[in-house]
This record gives structure tokens, sequence and C-alpha cells, in this order.
């Protein structure tokens, strides 16, 4: 397998400008002979499907949901950032760049990275013109507040709400260009494989998740912008449905899949009450900037809150952090917070929880408000050159389904951002660059390749529904998301890594033998949809294992504990691990193969993140 | 607590559906409503019988997927609260709940509790919408936009498409929804140059739709998770009437 990043050549700040001129261009009237597939409507997906139809080429945009509207992105809170300096602070686009790099700890690409955030701007402006009702000052002009990571206030917002009015103006970009026509659109359609046609991307198989049937779809090009993964710990911050089946089929077809290992937990989140419970919701991480966080000093102090004295509560964060106390970063507060639950100081019912300290939720609600972390969102994704082109010809990978902006750490206020990044700016023209210097073969439904796809999914569907075992797919996903959550979560060490690979493969095989999976396949099932992801996010877990296992150093949210300081933090080791990995299938029961993209930094000079 | 349901069971669009009573016991008061359908569900599966079939997805409120009606009110009984984030401790133990899907000609169901709400994207796709094509916009601060009306905008486009506001409407009317969309618009300048002709065609796709018209009961803003105020059915029936005095300038191809 190679991995040509397709760099291009010249100083960072005219690579895009050069490449845009360099790439081939379609003809207008050519345009439409064209046809490209867009899996998932969320900021990613619904923004360049819009965008490629506006050009006039032929788009089928399919969704799991009910509607593109409903995407996760909408439920992205904080906002969105752009190097606009509307604020006169110092912003400018090298410094987004740089930002973002930081950040990410030197794990992502410098390319991708500045193109990301020279195309910052444009996308305020473009959500502005879609009549996205940003929060404004008393003059009129957009307001802007300051988040994680930054020195500078460059994030904008609406509401409590950017994700949702960010997406609703793609959304409803997309739905013009429906009822124009020019978009297909397949809500509660769920792709369940690629088909590859001589070596390239050339379709998809979709089950209608109403009627159950099994389809083909046809293209130029498929782009997959269907999210991250994080659901593999069963409690995320994720919707129910996200699932990492549509980049998993990718990746068995031969689309590298990067840096998996990657998955970042937000501190802030509201900590699990019961067995019962499906998700975890965040809160805004703002809170913690007027918060103490704090458990009881002894093990097993079970009284309540309000009832702990002063000198018997451990304020950890301040104790262990005296300079950054309670606004240290994401990665370094979340591992602390497991750390004294693992002690036995947790708090709450199921005694995995903090408490915070907010003197506004005690004057509301008379009591202190209990937090713990939960992963929200994965820096992993397929791999992708600077085209977003992954290692499968005519498959292109967009939003947080990719792997390429954030490194091993992604900054509040980033994924927005380059969602729309990479739909309204980066594929729309990457792509017209594929179909123009590419020659294609007229391809049919009824080809081998297509035949095989749809075989293969219909037989993974009877086998499913066949299985007829005495255990539920949620409670396999459950005990999957504890193995990962305790061994492959916050922190990670060898011994625990090992652990899980040999759990997961167990549970895999359990899965195959003892599910059971009610209905039949040509009815809405909502069982049978759940168990095709639950057995994917049972390969993905292990994968991350994997990579985790590999990546011996420490670096963004993946910390290995081997390879920490005394206070905790993460100790990169960039002479052997400056590069991006980049994961082969290799087949059923053999190892996948792990192969690198060396990462340069002419622009950013490696160093060690400090928040002292 | 020890719940009986009686719950909507419907095998497809073409099926006849009826009440089905299940017994679920053990419920805890801090979960929320779909985790109690989600324990309800594992036992029926465990018993061989098929689960109940519900639509939800981010369970924070937001997407606007989940939305049942319970003991006849459309979310359940706390108000500006989605069924993902009704809590059981808003029932007590012993309590009978009957849970229905959203009932209206234009939302047929598809199964149990899930219906199709295809028809609220086709309002939008008529002209819920600036034609703002990618790359062509100028800088986001080129025009000013007076705070309060931008915050206005915020309040109506603060909805999430959940269709509560049809469910509890007595004619299944869809003004609420439609009105959000093209008020936030016309609040804006951006909206501006497809305001007469954009209330026209969401109109005209709505009463295609088979949705009922606005007698003004209200029960859409009282059921209404993020509390979308009626406010909008005014402005969009002051834009209605301006716009039926104005040229149509609607290409053919704009009606769906």
């Amino acid at each position: 397998m190679e991995l040509n990043a397709k760099i291009p050549s010249g100083p960072i700040e005219s690579k895009w400008a050069k490449h845009r001129f360099d790439m081939k261009l379609v003809n207008p009237a050519n345009k439409r002979k064209y046809d490209v597939i867009m899996v998932g409507a969320g900021l990613a997906g619904a923004s360049g499907a819009a965008s490629l139809a506006e050009l006039g080429y032929n788009v089928k945009c399919f969704c799991y949901q009910d509607s593109p509207r409903r995407a996760h992105s909408i439920a992205a809170q904080g906002g969105i950032n752009a190097a606009k300096n509307y604020q006169n602070d110092g912003d400018s686009v090298f410094r987004l760049f740089y930002d973002t790099v930081k950040g990410g700890d030197y794990r992502s690409r410098e390319a991708n990275v500045y193109r990301l955030a020279e195309v910052s701007g444009n996308i305020i402006d473009q959500c502005v013109a879609q009549g996205v009702p940003f929060a404004r000052e008393y003059g009129g002009l957009l307001d802007n507040r300051s988040f994680g990571g930054a020195q500078v206030s460059r994030t904008f917002y609406a509401r409590g709400q950017t994700g949702q009015q960010l997406l609703l103006g793609a959304y409803q970009t997309l739905e013009r260009q429906i009822g124009m026509g020019q978009v297909q659109m397949f809500s509660r359609h769920e792709m369940l494989d690629v088909i590859l046609i001589d070596g390239r991307a050339r379709g998809i198989v979709v089950r209608d998740m109403v009627s159950g049937e099994i389809q083909v779809h046809l293209a130029n090009a498929v782009v997959l912008a269907t999210g991250g993964y994080g659901n593999v710990f069963f409690l995320a911050t994720y919707a129910k449905g996200a699932n990492g089946t549509a980049i998993w089929r990718a990746y068995k077809k031969g689309a590298a899949f990067s840096n998996p290992c990657f998955t970042q937990i937000h501190p802030t989140c509201i900590p699990v009450s019961g067995e019962y419970q499906s998700k975890l919701t965040l809160m805004s991480e703002s809170l913690r900037n007027d918060g103490r966080i704090w458990v009881p000093k002894a093990v097993g102090d079970k009284r309540p809150a309000g009832e702990i004295p002063e000198d018997e509560r451990d304020y950890y964060l301040e104790r262990i952090y005296p300079s950054f106390g309670n606004l240290a970063p994401r990665d370094v507060s979340s591992r602390a917070a497991k750390r004294v639950v693992d002690e036995g100081r947790g708090v709450g019912p199921t005694e995995v929880g903090v408490y915070l300290d907010f003197a506004d939720a005690i004057d509301r609600l008379g009591e202190d408000m209990r937090i713990y972390p939960a992963t929200h969102y994965t820096m992993g994704g397929l791999w992708v050159d600077y085209n977003l082109e992954s290692t499968i010809p005519g498959l292109f990978v967009a939003g947080e389904a990719n792997f390429s902006d954030h490194g091993a750490n992604r900054l509040g206020a980033s994924a927005l951002m380059q969602g729309l990044a990479d739909g309204y700016f980066v594929i729309p023209y990457t792509i017209g660059n594929y179909l123009a210097s590419t020659k294609f073969d007229p391809v049919r439904e009824d080809h081998a390749e297509a035949i095989a796809a749809v075989n293969a999914v219909e037989a993974r569907i009877r086998r499913l529904l066949s299985l007829g075992g005495k255990r539920t797919v949620m409670d396999f996903h459950r005990e999957l998301g504890n193995i990962m959550w305790e061994y492959c979560g916050m922190a990670r060490n060898r011994g625990g890594l090992e652990t899980a690979l040999q759990k997961l493969p167990a549970l895999r095989e359990e899965f195959w033998e003892n599910a059971v999976v009610p209905g039949a396949a040509s009815e809405l099932n909502q069982s049978l949809e759940y168990a095709g992801r639950v057995a994917d996010f049972l390969e993905i877990g292990e994968l991350m294992c994997l990579d985790a296992l590999e990546r011996e150093e420490s670096c963004g949210a993946h910390l290995r504990e081997e390879f920490q300081t005394d206070e905790g933090e993460a100790l990169r080791d960039d002479e052997n691990f400056a590069h991006v990995a980049a994961w082969e299938y290799t087949g059923e029961d053999s190892k996948p193969k792990r192969h690198i993209e060396p990462l340069e930094y002419e622009y950013v000079a490696l160093a060690t993140r400090s928040y002292k | 607590m020890n719940l009986t349901l009686h719950v909507w069971r419907q095998k497809d669009a073409k099926s006849k559906g009826q009440f089905v009573k299940y017994e679920a016991p053990d419920i805890s008061e801090d979960m929320s409503f779909l985790e109690m359908l989600d324990v309800v569900n594992e036992r029926l599966i465990l018993q061989g019988d098929e689960p109940l079939a519900f639509d939800h997805d981010c369970r924070e409120g937001i997407c606007g997927t989940c939305g049942v009606v319970i003991n006849g009110r459309a979310h359940g009984p706390r108000d500006r609260t989605t069924v993902c984030q009704l809590h059981m401790r808003s029932f007590k133990d012993g309590d009978h709940v009957w849970i229905e899907p959203w009932r209206a000609k234009a939302f047929p169901v598809l199964r149990d509790l899930v219906v199709d709400r295809g028809a609220l994207d086709r309002i939008i796709a008529a002209g819920g919408f600036v034609s703002a094509r990618s790359g062509s916009a100028p800088d986001g601060n080129a025009i000013p936009i007076p705070k309060e009306k931008a915050d206005l905008a915020m309040d109506a486009a603060s909805c999430i498409g959940c269709g509560a506001c049809v469910a509890a409407c007595p004619n299944a009317s869809a003004m609420l929804f439609t009105s959000a969309k093209v008020a936030q618009l016309s609040l804006l300048p951006q909206g501006q140059p497809e305001r007469h002709m954009r209330v026209k065609s969401m109109v005209q796709q709505m009463d295609a739709e088979a949705f009922g018209n606005c007698t003004n009961h209200g029960e859409c803003e009282a059921v209404c998770p993020k509390a979308v105020s009626v406010d909008n059915i005014a402005r969009l029936n002051r834009d209605y009437i301006m716009s039926s005095i104005v040229a149509d300038r609607r290409p053919e191809a704009t009606a769906v």
C-alpha cells in the first residue's frame, strides 16, 4: 500500500492556491455527465452534496436518519473557529494553523491544517449569507467568544446551538438542490458496502431501512461523510445511531484506517446514573471556567455533597496542577477524574462521577453538579491525501470520518470548521480534478463486483437474523464499551491493551454465536440495523487497541501510562512516532498491516505542549 | 416503580394498528422515557417478542428525531421537553401510560411509533432557504444586523423539526413549523430578495402535503419543546398577504 499525501509544492501560504490552479477542471456543460454519491448528511455531507450539485454534478445523498436535518453535527454547542480577526486581537490564518497543529500535539499534516485555517473565514461568510443567525453585538456585527487552546477570540456562535444552526444552513442549501432535482435524497438508507470496479470506488450497496430492500447505486465517485466511531464505547456523547459501518466497510475493501486510537474524551459530561443508561450528554465546558472540581478526601464517603465540610474535600485538580487548576486541558482533567474514581472516591449512585462545585448551580438547584468524562470525538478515521481521497481511488472522505486535520487532539470549535471546510470548499474542487483526470468505463448494476457486494451484504443480514442466541445486542455493545473504556479509554498501558486484545475476539466470537436479533430482513427492523453496527464496532475496537498498543508514546488524547512525565503529561516520542499510522486490512484472520506516513514540521517547530 | 404501558403497535404503513398492553416493572425514576422503552425492549427481545419501534437519535433534545404522544400529549407531560429528555420521575408507581405515534394524515405511520415526516423536508425544499451558492458570499460583517432582529431570528430558528406541533394541532397543521422558517429568514436582510416567493412556495407545499389550516388554537406552541412562538405564524400571515399583492416571480420549477 502506497501512502502518497500529494502535498503540493511551494510555500505553505500558496499551496492551496497553486493546487487549485493545477487541478483539472470539468467543463460546465460536462458536469451533468458525472454522478457523485455522498454518504452522510451532516455538516460535511450536506455542504458537500449541495456544493457539488450547485456546480452541476448529479448527486445522490444518503443518510440513515429520517431527514438530513438530524445528523449529529446538530448537537455541537460551543461554536466554530475562523481566523477573521474581527476582534483586532492578533488573529491570523497562520495563528489558527499554528494553534491547531500545536493543539493536535504535532500529529496532523501541516498542509491540510493550513488550508483549513485558510478557508475558515469563507465558512463564516457562507453561513451568514445563508441566514444563519449568529450572535451579534449591538452594533449589528458578529460577536466572538474565546475557547480552549487559543489566546484570541475567534469562535463564532449561535447561542448554545451553533451546530444546529450551521447544520440547518447546510440542510436548507441541500434541500434547495433536492427541490431542483439536482440532488436525489435517500433518507433512512444505510450504506452497507462500497463497490469497487477496476480498483476504483464506483458505487455503494445500501439497505432501505423502511422496506429492507438492498439496492445498488453507481457513480463516478463516492464520498463518505459518515462521522466518527466513538459509539464503540457504548456510552458516548454521540447520537445513538452514529456508527462506523460505512468507513469500516471501506477499510475492508482497501481504504487505510489512520490513527484509530486517537479518541477524544471530554471532561464535563453528565455522569452515568445506572446500567440502563443509553448515552452521555455534554455540559458546556464553560461551566468549568467558573467551577471547582472535587471529590471527598475519604474513600467511601457517602454523605451528600452539602454535608461534606470544606476540609474533607479534595479539589484534586487544584492540588495536582496548582498553576492551571480547574482549567487544566481536556485530556489532563479527564484522566485526573478517572484516577480519583479508580481510587474509590467517585460520587453519585454509581460512584462514577466527580463534583463540580458551581456557584450558580448551587443557587438554582441547591446541590453540586456531578460530572464525568465521556468520549465525544474521534480524531482517527480513514486515511486521506491532500485531496481528501482515500487509498481507494475515487473514494473521498470528509469531516470527522477522515483523520486529517486534528492530529492527536482536537481543539474546541474546530469540528464544525473542518466539516464545513471539507464540504463547501475542498471536496468540490478535488472531486472535479479526479473526474476530469480519470477515464470511466460505463458500469451496470449487474456487474460482477456489484452482485458480489450485494450477495455479501445479504448473507451477513441472513446470518445476523439467524443467530437466535440468548443475549441482546445491546448487552454485547455494553460489554464492548466497558472493555474499551477500561483498557483503551483515557489512559492506556501495554498490559491492559493486551488484555483487551484477548477479550475482544472472544466477545466477537460469542456475539456471532449467542446474540439474538429479532424480526425479518424485509421490514423496518431497528434490531437488525443495530446488530450490524455493533458487529462492526466489535472489530473497530480491536483495531483501536492494536493501534494504541503499537503507538509507544503519549500524544494528545492518547496517553500511554508508560510514557508520561511525573505530572501525568503526555511524553511524545518524535523520533519514532512523528508519523500517521495507516492500517491496511489483510483478511479476516490475519493481523492488519501498519503503514506509516512520516510527518514533517516545516512551519510549526516541534515542541512540548506546556500547561504551566 | 411499576407501570402499565399501552403502546400503539402497527406492522407497517398498510397494516391496521392497535394498542397492546405491556407491564413495565422495576422502572427507575432516573431513566429517561426512551431508556425505559429500551429496558422494555430488552425484555421483549429475550422473551422472543418483537421490540417496539420508535425513532430517536441524539437523546439530548436537539435532533428532533424522537417524539411520541404520551397520555394524549405530544412529548409527554413536561413543558419544553422532548421525549428523550423526559424522565420517569414525571410518572408514579402504578401509572397507566398510553403511548402512540404522531397522528396526522401528512405523517404516515411506518411502524409502531415511527412516522414519516418527509413532508416537512419538502416544505423546506419548496423555499425554506436563501439561495447563496458556495463561494459567492460577501464578508460576514458586510451587512450589520441589529441584535434584536438576530435574536428574534434565532428564536424562530431554534425549531428542531420534530413535528409535535402537527401532532398537537386539532387540524394537523404545520403552520408553526413553516412559519418558524419563514420568520427566521424574513427577519434577516439575507432573506429579503426571496421573501415573497418563499412564503408562497412554502405555504403551497404545506397545503399540498395534506396538512390542515391554522385556526389559532395555540396547541402547537404549548407542546413545542423549543417554545417556538405563534408570533411567527402572524409573521408568516403578514408576509403571505404581502406576497399576494406583489408580482409572483416564481419559476414553475419551484413547486415540488
